[in-house]
């Protein structure tokens, strides 16, 4: 290990120091000059810093050298890490914007202090090839999002939802940081290249203990993406926590998580894949994450078929997708790692977009009940507009944005056997499930647009700011559908300039 | 002329009218029936012209006109005429205008049923002059429509019922007959009517369908008897053929009498037509292999329906089974002549009389059965819609002429010397006779019932004692006079002087015996 | 497309006629132009690089025919919605929006777009039915989406995996289809996208979305459901499945209940098809039913042409889609447009009594026409269509042959069952209630259905026209695949 000294360490963290220390910023002024100021004044003060912040982060990723190691990975950076940072921090900007109009809470700037220091959190999870490095921000996010989750104090749900997430993270931290510490018995390193030398040395046959430490750092990262079995919170998150929380949860922290859980496996577990196709299976972490994405895609769509409300509906579509994007991981190639982050991108984006047409109908109508929707469109076409093109997006339908993602990580899961048979009874099980989902995305839309409005209510009233940014994240869903080059050029030149 | 496309004019002329009689629908009820006799007449005059254009010394087809129109089918937009095609032409054109006279009370709805009329021609004239199976197969789909809604709109009271069952019927009897044809079109890629007969003639048909479709649970005899059957099907329930006669009955009865007129009159000789242009030239091996049966098929249409006219109490379902008797003859006339075929010189003379006779019995019948319905509307007009045979008696004393007339009509039905029902009759029976003995001398006793049913009418409804009910019957009117006398004058002309008409088609009966051979 | 104009319904609907209009006038102008059939390309430029994916539309004298019974729907489809009252603009959109849609597929020369527009079909078409249709609205809208959603992701897996196969590196149509797949891998892709397809052609026995579906929806849409995007099946089957892999049409190694190959099993489903729709066509009870049956039978009759694999079959049954196109549009709307939105009822009984030929004599005039031609009565389109289609099959397979010819007969008796049912009845109302007048049939009505009538008669008098575009297209290189294998 070389050394370096502090200063080359910070100004190779320039971006997340410069959000760490917006962070801070945004909560002095608000703790400090405006506290009695009235909320919304606050919340567009806060998240506006928190934005220009994030901006500024941006423009040192976007200048900083191509290629970086330091410390033998525990920093890494190179064109795919500040592509997936740039992702995280424009996601974490369209959140702020988004909750400057909610009411939930009068804590303005610890709110925006902790989507910082969750985003602080993930960007050095993405930049680090290191276990010690990545349980670490792990930790640093996972914590944030537990108080996020929490963050509606007086609501008894959001209470329960973030007590069940932090039972469940705290045990899944657990996992993880067993089979972390069994990876580095095994390796007598914490770096991932080396792990995954020490790995090879063993053969063909996989070590019992290389076993175990594959099942729990599944378990412990599968907790984050929120795919089966470990789901759990998901649901409650997704329906307690504050809208902003939520769809923070639902967004960034997704993108983040599957990076990570991609570089992981493939980088830490090189040499120990093992083969998913049927029936000729060889042990390794390919099919337990195999076996992940089946039963993720087979319970989310099945249970979210039955769902009432929009946020628990959107919760099981989520483990739905983890499902079809553990696919990435499980081809594990340079294309699937550009299919995976496209996919995973776009998909936040339309969370996004469909969480914000959720907060604006629940703060006037008081639930997110599906039959709270009936005759969205002829309340608002803004909003029902927005939240059809999230949820046709969602659902794969072009030319919007989740189609192409879809189609171009089958193309990549199919392509990344030398057969392309090998895999094909999970592309064809993920194409049959979107299939399904399709009914439950549709009756959402069918609330909006089919069902006349009750009796008696009166228009829905969206915030301009709202109704700008909504209409450009669908514009940006739209687009990206029709033109899927925009991003996928970025996202395969960094894809290939990272060697991964 | 012959650049002229006279035979296209004149199958859009009755479409022409049909229009106009729709452009017609705000006027007055006699206007559009005014309008519409006036068409009918058009056609009847341009057939006289054909009529007399026409070189009856050739047995050839005349007028020929003919455009390739869809290539991948070979279908060709073919049309001409020989004597049977312009026999056919001119009853159609005689038919069409009693018929017209008939319906005059028709009251409701008036230039939807004259359009209809119109069209139906309009089909009878494509029917008899196409020569390429495609298109003749739509005039002879296409004119079940307007028949099936005269029937069904302005029929009696079992209309719907009987309108549907001549639908069914027919339909069955062409689908079958369009898949024989399919399959022959595959084997040779060819519809056209003479060039398929031709082939027939070199023996080069049957064997090319039967190569063709070649399935190995079917020897190629029984393959191509199949092929025949479908046709066969089509004609035998156009025309009828006994089994599958069971429709005509009720749909005679039904339809108001103007249509059953042009049912009778002109419809019901597609199907010999069929008979004559398409199935003996083409199928005449398979027709000989079965030739038994076929007689035996005629010989009970003769009988059975002259049988079951006698039986019957409505006059309408009377001359129903009467027209399918005297259409028998004509059948029975042609599978005779099918029994000999060309190469067997011995009884040319014969088969030329049977086959003059099957013509002009067809033309014949169509006169007559005409004329026939045309009293029976003017009997259901007077009596408020009655028709049954027992309603009536004593017409005699108190309408002479209107008896006397229809006396002369029911005569030529039956065959008596000096009508021109004889004629043919007697040319069938001559002919016949020696080529098929048994089956002629059987189907004499249709001969026979024939005549006790028609004198059976003539003693029940005009003569005996005179019903009370009508003491007021009036008798024909002047105009009524006027109308039905050039159709008699017709009949006695015939009757005296056949050669009227054997001198046109001659030539064509020769020509077609001659080429019945394989 | 119709979300500018803010302004009144009559707007939006002249705005609608214009634009269906002006599509059908540019796919006009092209077949002038494009009398030799052949491929000739529209716009191409490169869209996903990376992929190899193209934005590639043209046009070959299949796609060109199928082009102009579009417009034509879309037009008369157009005119038979001139009253509706209820959210004009919405209605409009979605409609053009379908209607950009399906000539995006018979456009697409690049799998991959006519996969994308293949599925934006989907979704107007939901809300087309949810939002303005009738009986179950709601539970035949999400039918007929979710059975086109998984009959497109089996096209989805098939394209893909063509697509990885042949080296991912371009989606192009033509080049796919020269692509040497192995025979195994046609074996397995070929029946699952020829499935995927045929499921929205109403292939039995996939076909239950088709009879709820229309009846489901709005005239219009029932309009373009059965006139055009039953079709996007039928073309998908063979632009798709039966160009990119032929041999999976070739025989298999053994024989399973005499069937040889798929051909045969799909030639026998859609006999059974043919037969099966046609009867339950004839025992239905409301009057919308029997036509979504029927055209289940008539669908039937296109995928039998597709397979028996011959010029004369493949012709037919391109002929057919223009037909069937045509003569549905026309049935649904006098159902829909005529009869049901005056006397607010499709059973029969209920109609009978109406003395429907009375009141309504221009619909029943229509009817009769429509019915005729449905039923292969020479003179209309659907004759020369059906009778190319059983010359084929003839050829192909003789016993199967027969079959359709009782599935002509039975579409003759449904079809006029159905007709003496609702317009000639003779039964008459015991107490002859007050009839509120119904208002007379409208001139875009009118029009619209001569439009159609006309179309129909044109096709069937002069079918070369459209015969002259589809054989040399058939011909070319495209098909050459097809050809060679069990091409007679």
């Amino acid at each position: 290990m070389t050394p370096i000294n502090y200063t080359q360490l910070l100004q190779f963290a320039l971006p997340e120091v410069i959000v760490v220390a917006t962070a801070l910023i945004v909560m002095a002024i608000d703790l400090l000059a405006l506290r009695r100021a009235p909320v919304r004044l606050r919340f567009s003060v806060a998240a506006t810093l928190g934005s220009l912040g994030c901006a500024g982060a941006i423009l040192p990723i976007l200048h900083a050298p191509a290629q970086a190691n330091l410390l033998d990975g525990m920093l890494v950076a190179d064109p795919l890490t500040h592509l997936v940072q740039v992702a995280l921090l424009v996601l974490t900007v369209v959140t702020l914007l988004l909750s400057i109009e909610s009411k939930f809470t009068q804590h303005i700037g610890e709110f925006v202090l902790l989507i910082l220091v969750a985003t602080a959190g993930m960007m050095f999870l993405v930049g680090s090839q290191d276990l010690l490095v990545i349980f670490i921000s792990l930790e640093l996010l996972s914590l944030s999002l537990y108080i996020l989750a929490a963050f509606s104090k007086r609501s008894a749900q959001s209470w329960e939802a973030a007590l069940k997430y932090f039972l469940f993270g705290g045990m899944s931290a657990a996992f993880l940081l067993f089979g972390f510490s069994l990876l580095y018995g095994l390796s007598n390193s914490t770096s991932l290249p080396h792990i995954a030398a020490a790995i090879q040395v063993h053969g063909a046959s996989l070590n019992p203990l290389l076993v175990i430490a594959i099942v729990t750092t599944a378990i412990g990262l599968g907790f984050k993406i929120a795919a089966f079995p470990f789901h759990f919170w998901a649901p409650d998150v997704y329906q307690g926590a504050p809208a902003p929380a939520a769809a923070f949860t639902a967004s960034s922290s997704k993108v983040a998580s599957f990076f990570i859980f991609f570089q992981v496996m493939a980088l830490g577990f090189a040499g120990a894949e093992g083969t998913a196709s049927l029936p000729h299976m060889v042990r390794g972490w390919i099919p337990v994450l195999a076996l992940m994405a089946a039963l993720s895609m087979l319970l989310g769509n099945m249970v979210a078929l039955r769902q009432s409300s929009l946020r628990r509906l959107l919760a099981y579509s989520a483990i739905a997708h983890a499902g079809y994007m553990l696919l990435g991981i499980v081809a594990h190639t340079q294309q699937s790692l550009a299919a995976l982050l496209y996919y995973v991108i776009t998909y936040a984006l339309a969370t996004l977009g469909a969480f914000a047409v959720i907060a604006v109908v629940e703060e006037q109508k008081g639930s997110d009940e599906l039959s709270n929707f009936d005759g969205l469109g002829k309340q608002s076409p803004v909003l029902s507009f927005s939240l059809a093109i999230s949820i046709l997006s969602l659902a794969g339908i072009p030319p919007l944005a989740g189609f192409f993602g879809k189609f171009y990580l089958f193309v990549a899961v199919l392509a990344s056997t030398p057969k392309p048979a090998d895999l094909v009874w999970l592309v064809v099980l993920a194409i049959a499930m979107s299939a399904v989902s399709l009914y439950y995305y549709l009756k959402v839309l069918k609330h909006v647009y089919v069902m006349p409005a009750p009796e008696g209510t009166a228009t829905i009233q969206t915030p301009l700011l709202t109704k700008v940014m909504l209409l450009a994240i669908a514009a940006g869903v739209i687009l990206l559908g029709c033109a899927p080059q925009l991003l996928l050029k970025w996202i395969l030149a960094a894809a290939s300039a990272s060697g991964l | 002329m012959n650049t002229l496309p006279v035979l296209s004019i004149l199958t859009v002329l009755p479409v022409a009218g049909a229009l106009v009689l729709f452009a017609l629908s705000g006027q007055s009820k006699s206007a559009v029936r005014w309008t519409a006799l006036i068409f009918s007449f058009l056609s009847l005059a341009l057939t006289l012209i054909l009529w007399s254009h026409f070189d009856s010394t050739s047995g050839a087809i005349q007028f020929q006109e003919r455009h390739l129109w869809v290539a991948p089918l070979n279908a060709e937009y073919h049309v001409g005429i020989d004597g049977l095609g312009l026999l056919m032409l001119l009853l159609s054109s005689i038919v069409v205008p009693i018929g017209m006279a008939a319906s005059w009370q028709i009251e409701d709805r008036v230039p939807l049923y004259y359009s209809l009329v119109l069209l139906l021609q309009a089909c009878l004239f494509g029917t008899f002059t196409a020569l390429n199976f495609f298109h003749w197969f739509i005039f002879w789909e296409l004119s079940l429509i307007p028949a099936f809604f005269l029937i069904k709109l302005w029929g009696g009271s079992n209309r719907s019922k009987a309108a549907t069952q001549f639908l069914v019927y027919t339909m069955v009897g062409s689908v079958a007959m369009l898949l024989s044809f399919l399959a022959i079109f595959l084997a040779t890629h060819k519809f056209d009517f003479l060039d398929l007969a031709a082939m027939a003639q070199n023996n080069q048909l049957m064997p090319a369908v039967v190569d063709k479709l070649a399935w190995h649970r079917f020897t190629p005899q029984h393959l191509a008897l199949i092929v025949f059957a479908g046709a066969f099907l089509g004609f035998a329930v156009k025309v009828p053929l006994v089994p599958f006669h069971t429709w005509l009955p009720a749909a005679y009865s039904e339809a108001p009498s103007g249509t059953t007129i042009l049912l009778t009159g002109a419809m019901s000789k597609m199907g010999v037509y069929g008979f004559l242009r398409i199935l003996l030239p083409i199928f005449g091996p398979q027709m000989q292999q079965v030739l038994t049966p076929l007689l035996w098929l005629a010989v009970a249409t003769i009988v059975f329906s002259a049988y079951a006219a006698y039986a019957q109490k409505d006059l309408k379902r009377i001359f129903a089974y009467s027209s399918i008797n005297h259409l028998g003859y004509c059948l029975l006339a042609l599978f005779a002549v099918a029994k000999f075929t060309g190469a067997d010189a011995s009884l040319t003379t014969e088969k030329y009389a049977a086959m003059n006779g099957v013509l002009l019995q067809m033309f014949n019948h169509g006169l007559t059965a005409a004329s026939m319905f045309w009293f029976v509307a003017l009997l259901e007009k007077r009596s408020g819609g009655l028709r049954g045979l027992d309603d009536f008696g004593g017409l005699r004393k108190v309408a002479p002429v209107f008896t006397g007339l229809m006396g002369i009509v029911l005569f030529s039905s039956l065959g008596l010397p000096g009508l021109n029902g004889f004629v043919g009759e007697f040319l069938i029976f001559k002919g016949a006779f020696p080529l098929v003995p048994w089956a002629t001398s059987i189907s004499v006793l249709g001969l026979l019932l024939t005549a006790l049913f028609l004198l059976g009418i003539l003693q029940r409804v005009f003569s005996g004692p005179l019903n009370q009910k009508w003491v007021s019957f009036p008798d024909l009117s002047t105009g009524e006079r006027l109308t039905v006398a050039p159709v008699i004058a017709l009949m006695f002309v015939l009757g005296l002087y056949p050669q009227l008409v054997l001198g046109v088609i001659n030539s064509t009966v020769v020509q077609m015996v001659q080429h019945i051979q394989f | 497309m119709l979300l500018l104009p803010k302004g009144s319904a009559a707007a939006a609907r002249i705005l609608a006629l214009i634009t269906a209009a002006a599509g059908f006038a540019i796919a006009l102008s092209e077949f002038l132009h494009h009398r030799t059939g052949e491929m000739f390309t529209v716009t191409r430029v490169p869209w996903i690089p990376s992929l190899g994916i193209e934005y590639h539309l043209a046009a070959d004298g299949i796609s060109l025919s199928l082009a102009l019974l579009t417009g034509v729907v879309a037009i008369t489809g157009i005119l038979f919605s001139w009253d509706i009252a209820e959210r004009t603009k919405e209605f409009f959109a979605f409609y053009l929006l379908l209607i950009g849609a399906v000539y995006g597929v018979f456009l697409s020369y690049d799998l991959f777009l006519l996969f994308v527009f293949y599925e934006i079909v989907i979704i107007p078409k939901y809300f087309l039915i949810a939002i303005w249709g009738s009986t179950r609205r709601e539970y035949g809208a999400m039918k007929l989406a979710i059975y086109s959603f998984v009959g497109s992701a089996m096209v989805l897996v098939g394209l893909i995996a063509a697509y990885v196969v042949a080296g991912s590196h371009t989606t192009a149509l033509g080049e796919l289809a020269g692509y040497p797949f192995s025979h195994h891998f046609q074996m397995l892709a070929f029946p699952l996208v020829f499935v995927g397809f045929a499921i929205l052609a109403g292939l039995w026995p996939f076909h239950t979305w088709a009879p709820t579906g229309h009846v489901a929806a709005p005239t219009a849409a029932s309009m373009l459901l059965a006139g055009v995007v039953m079709k996007l099946g039928a073309y998908g089957c063979l632009r798709v499945a039966m160009v990119l892999f032929p041999a999976g049409l070739g025989p298999w190694s053994h024989h399973v209940l005499g069937l040889g190959s798929w051909r045969d099993v799909f030639a026998l489903l859609a006999v059974i098809g043919i037969v099966y729709g046609a009867m339950v066509a004839l025992v239905q009870r409301d009057f919308k039913f029997v036509i979504g049956y029927s055209s289940v039978s008539h669908m039937g009759f296109i995928l039998l042409g597709l397979m028996t694999l011959n010029q004369i079959g493949l012709s037919g049954a391109v002929l057919q889609m223009v037909s069937h196109g045509l003569l549905a549009g026309l049935l649904f709307a006098v159902v829909g447009r005529m009869v049901y939105a005056r006397t607010h009822t499709r059973d029969f009984t209920a109609l009978g009594v109406m003395n429907l030929n009375h009141a309504m004599p221009f619909a029943a005039a229509t009817f009769v026409i429509a019915a005729a031609a449905s039923m292969g009565m020479p003179g209309f389109s659907g004759f020369v269509a059906e009778l190319m289609i059983v010359l084929g099959v003839w050829r192909a397979y003789p016993l199967l042959a027969l079959f359709v010819g009782l599935g002509i007969v039975l579409g003759v008796v449904y079809v006029w069952r159905a007709m003496q049912k609702a317009f000639f009845s003779d039964a008459r109302p015991e107490t002859s209630p007050p009839h509120e007048p119904m208002p007379p049939i409208s001139l875009p009505e009118r029009l619209a259905a001569i439009i159609l009538i006309s179309a129909s008669v044109l096709v069937g008098l002069y079918p070369q026209m459209l015969l002259n575009i589809v054989i040399p297209a058939l011909n070319s290189p495209l098909f050459a695949g097809l050809r060679q294998g069990s091409w007679q």
